[in-house]
């Protein structure tokens, strides 16, 4: 994050509002920021947020989502690993390391060892969302188990969670805005009691349940005048939702399949081996080709085990994140509508000044022994006051709004960035080892012909060969 | 299949054929040289038909008629191109000829007919006899068991195949007027003389358990690799459904969408190529199959050893105890127990004159007796002969056969490696452009 440490005049605040002042700042970060390069094009064709004339310096380009790597300005290097199992008397449940080395000036040392619970990050993913709830966080592995798991905690599962954390919170790093939040340092670096008292800081129950209400409420209001821009957005989630959820579900299974096929296969070399049994002159090619099915069997594994490593859970991630996306859109309508009710309130409030009043007063003047002037002026102050309260309270809002579309907008183009590498990486990596298993397989059968070759039948499967050569071919 | 080992390769029925018709005629044909048929002549089955008529109990039935094509091959060579002459059979037809031969020849090892029912079915393939699939591959069958039975030494002489190939009129009335029926042997016989012949010849022994497992190990073979075809054409086919989604993706994505929209054609041709490889397969399925019911061929010739040699046996058998009779006349002594010793113990001793009736009755008998063994014996060895020679050559087409289709196999699977190679590249390429 060189564009952070270079300009030390900008703190990270970890803003609920983004006070209206700091919000052009906030936006330059973003523009000093050389890591929101993924692709290895110099130029940024995209039509994105940031200016295209930007110097690209070889130091920003970098893969952003091969967190391995050891990119150039990169300053900070989180690591999860080392599940471990704790028993209580209520509970039992896995803590994991979370290993932190970093050169930031705000962290007071460069290295930091906590081990946390899946709760912790979940504590942390809140904290983030309620900080800058139009920002896209990246998601956590799901809480419960899926379908079709005995043990809540069986290797597989620990270790695919293991992974995903991993990636959660190395992409929270690598976010401009999330990775300056407070929480995420105390989540990085408190010892256990310290977290926990962290923990019990921050917004009561009272006013959380204050904004909660406000926000049901928006909800059921609805947004009114919604940017043709964020419609569009929500439209093409619903679709990408629906793809990714497909491609999940196609990729499970195949996964599937491809371990059915396995299992047949296991079964049929020995079948060749125990004909060689009876066998005098075909020995050696019947074992020959028991051995090229196992050893086939043991590349068909290796694919198999990649697939569910590198694929599944990818598109499994994105699935998440399209429901992060949705909440997304509808925290920033929430805030959109809110600004609109107040703005509803507002007129009426001033129509309420402009209406005659007159006859109304005189008669609860009259009641209450007031003079119908005075009330009149009375309630005419009081309504002011009102109005320039309401006038204020709009002016916050109005900048909530901005700063809310604002930051999520350019997240928006982040976030498409992002997927688009990863989803990529994925396929690209699938499509790599797919072809490195036919490779492999491919070498098996021919150097067992080679070894078959080599005896009498040349002329046979010479003839062979060129009959297959000579056969039409149809892909 | 048969190799090849000479140059004259009859091989080409009609060049009407397409170009895989020729191929599987290629390597069906590839037989044995020497004095045979097929020197002579070209044979091929070259279409199949249906036909509808009336059975045996005049009921309507739908049956399948092939047409066997068959051109001197000098004719051919000089490319005068003649018509070739055809005929019409059924493959009830088929078996005819195959159990006429079974009878006449017991000591060869008749080649199969391809199966009467599909098994071994994976669960694309239909197991309807009707199924355009599977008249196929048995038109395929039939021409191969034509072939074999021309490029035998002995069976390609035989005249009643001769006329199966010539003429379709009056044949069947001819291969009964052969009486061939007559000379079968009982499969209660056989099956008896397996149980109590003592002596049978250690190599035929050895054939039978060999021949057991040949066909146990064939079968289980053949079931395993339906079921890997089975599971094979599943994982290609879920990918089809990749190309759909990406396709479907695609409609909303900017610079993705070129990509994944090309992907998404590759992921369709991956999944469409699985039908090609699995018929490739099936080739190869008939083949193994082919070996499979040889198996049963082998342990007839088995079979009837065994009954020739108990034949033998029991002949022998009689004999001795005839001898034994005769001794125990000529001396008076009385060491087998016989219903005639215990009456005349019981009613008197016989006369001297009814004694030598009997010695002279004895004599003859063990006179026919000696004949008839040694009758059986040359009967037994000249078998013993005639069918070493025919399983010698069995063997040795059987190794080769089976050595060619187990490197086809092979070959098989090096194409689709290189064609999975060849998608999987291209949707590479596709994704790198995403």
């Amino acid at each position: 994050m060189s564009g952070i440490t270079a300009d030390p005049t900008i703190s990270c605040t970890p803003a609920q509002e983004i006070p209206a002042d700091l919000s052009g700042q906030m936006l330059e970060l973003d523009e000093d920021d050389d890591l929101e390069v993924f692709s290895k094009d110099t130029t940024l064709t995209d039509g994105s947020f940031f200016n295209a004339s930007m110097p690209t310096s070889p130091a920003s380009m970098i893969n952003q989502y091969k967190f391995e790597e050891e990119a150039d300005d990169k300053d900070i290097f989180i690591t999860v690993d080392n599940p471990e199992s704790h028993v209580t008397a209520i509970e039992t449940f896995i803590t994991y390391r979370v290993l932190t080395k970093t050169t930031r000036s705000e962290f007071d040392s460069c290295e930091y060892e906590v081990r946390r619970r899946y709760q912790d990050f979940l504590w942390l993913k809140g904290r983030l969302e309620d900080g800058h709830p139009t920002l896209i966080v990246h998601p956590l592995p799901e809480k419960f188990v899926m379908k079709g798991m005995v043990e809540r905690f069986n290797d597989d599962f620990i270790e695919t969670r293991r992974k995903a954390l991993h990636k959660f919170l190395n992409r929270i790093a690598d976010h401009p805005i999330l990775s300056c939040s407070e929480d995420f340092k105390v989540f990085l670096t408190a010892q256990a009691w310290e977290l926990t008292s962290h923990k019990k800081q921050g917004p009561g129950f009272l006013s959380r349940m204050g904004e909660t209400v406000r926000a049901v409420a928006a909800t059921v209001r609805g947004v009114k005048n919604r940017p043709e821009e964020f419609t569009a957005i929500q439209e093409y989630v619903d679709t990408f939702s629906q793809k990714i959820t497909s491609l999940d579900k196609v990729t499970q299974r195949i996964l599937k399949e491809q371990k059915e096929y396995l299992d047949e296969l296991k079964e049929y070399g020995p079948v060749y081996t125990l004909w060689s049994g009876s066998e005098e002159e075909l020995v050696e090619p019947l074992k020959g080709v028991a051995s090229c099915i196992e050893r086939c069997c043991r590349e068909k594994e290796e694919q198999i085990s990649h697939l569910s490593e590198t694929l599944v859970p990818s598109l499994h991630e994105y699935v998440l994140c399209a429901e992060t996306l949705k909440s997304v859109l509808r925290r920033r309508d929430n805030i959109q509508a809110e600004y609109e009710a107040k703005n509803d309130m507002l007129a009426n409030k001033k129509a309420d000044r402009e209406v005659e009043y007159k006859d109304l007063g005189f008669v609860f003047g009259s009641f209450l022994g007031k003079n119908p002037e005075e009330a009149k002026q009375q309630r005419q102050q009081r309504l002011d006051g009102e109005i320039e309260e309401l006038k204020e309270e709009i002016d916050k809002l109005e900048d909530k709004v901005e700063c809310a579309n604002n930051a999520l907008k350019v997240d928006w183009a982040r976030w498409q960035k992002n997927m688009r590498g990863d989803i990529r990486g994925a396929f690209l990596s699938t499509a790599e080892k797919n072809i490195d298993y036919y490779e492999k397989c491919l070498a098996v059968w021919e150097s067992f012909l080679l070894s078959q070759k080599s005896e009498h039948s040349v002329e046979g499967t010479r003839e062979q060969q060129a009959a297959k050569d000579a056969r039409p071919q149809d892909t | 299949m048969a190799d090849c080992d000479s140059e004259e390769i009859a091989v080409i029925g009609n060049t009407d054929l397409t170009a895989a018709e020729l191929e599987n005629n290629k390597n069906n044909t590839m037989a044995e040289a020497g004095t045979t048929l097929l020197r002579r002549m070209e044979i091929s089955v070259a279409e199949a038909e249906k036909r509808t008529g009336k059975n045996a109990v005049n009921m309507q039935e739908t049956y399948t008629v092939y047409l066997i094509e068959t051109r001197p091959i000098d004719a051919a060579a000089e490319s005068q191109n003649p018509t070739p002459d055809s005929l019409w059979r059924r493959y009830s037809e088929f078996e005819l000829l195959r159990n006429y031969l079974l009878v006449t020849y017991p000591f060869i090892v008749v080649p199969p007919l391809p199966e009467k029912r599909a098994e071994f079915v994976w669960h694309k393939l239909s197991a309807d006899n009707m199924d355009p699939d599977f008249v196929e591959r048995r038109r395929a069958g039939l021409e191969n068991f034509l072939l074999r039975v021309a490029s035998h030494p002995i069976l390609s002489n035989d005249k009643i195949f001769h006329h199966f190939l010539a003429e379709e009129q009056g044949w069947k009335e001819a291969v009964f007027e052969t009486g061939f029926q007559a000379k079968a042997d009982s499969r209660l016989k056989a099956l008896n003389a397996t149980f109590r012949v003592k002596n049978p010849d250690k190599r035929f022994t050895e054939l039978k358990h060999y021949s057991d497992e040949l066909q146990s190990v064939t079968s289980q073979l053949l079931r395993v690799r339906a079921r890997v075809a089975d599971r094979l054409y599943g994982v290609y086919k879920v990918h089809g459904n990749y190309g759909r989604v990406f396709s479907e993706w695609s409609a909303i994505e900017k610079e993705m969408g070129d990509g994944l929209q090309s992907a998404g054609h590759h992921m369709d041709a991956y999944a469409t190529s699985v039908d090609d490889i699995l018929e490739e397969e099936e080739h190869y399925a008939d083949q193994l199959k082919e070996y499979l019911f040889y198996a049963e061929a082998l342990r007839a010739v088995c079979r009837k050893h065994e009954l020739m040699q108990y034949e033998l046996e029991t002949a022998a058998q009689d004999l001795a105890s005839k001898k034994q009779q005769r001794e125990e006349l000529a001396t008076g002594t009385i060491r087998t127990f016989s219903l005639k010793g215990m009456t005349s113990k019981l009613f008197g001793q016989e006369t001297p004159e009814q004694r030598e009736a009997k010695l002279s009755v004895l004599e003859e008998q063990i006179a026919e007796g000696e004949e008839l063994v040694k009758e059986k014996n040359a009967e037994c060895e000249e078998y013993v002969k005639n069918a070493w020679v025919d399983i010698e050559r069995f063997k040795e087409q059987k190794d080769r056969d089976l050595k060619e289709a187990l490197i086809s196999y092979a070959i098989m699977q090096i194409s689709v490696c290189k064609k999975g190679i060849q998608v999987w590249t291209n949707a590479k390429e596709c994704f790198s452009k995403m």
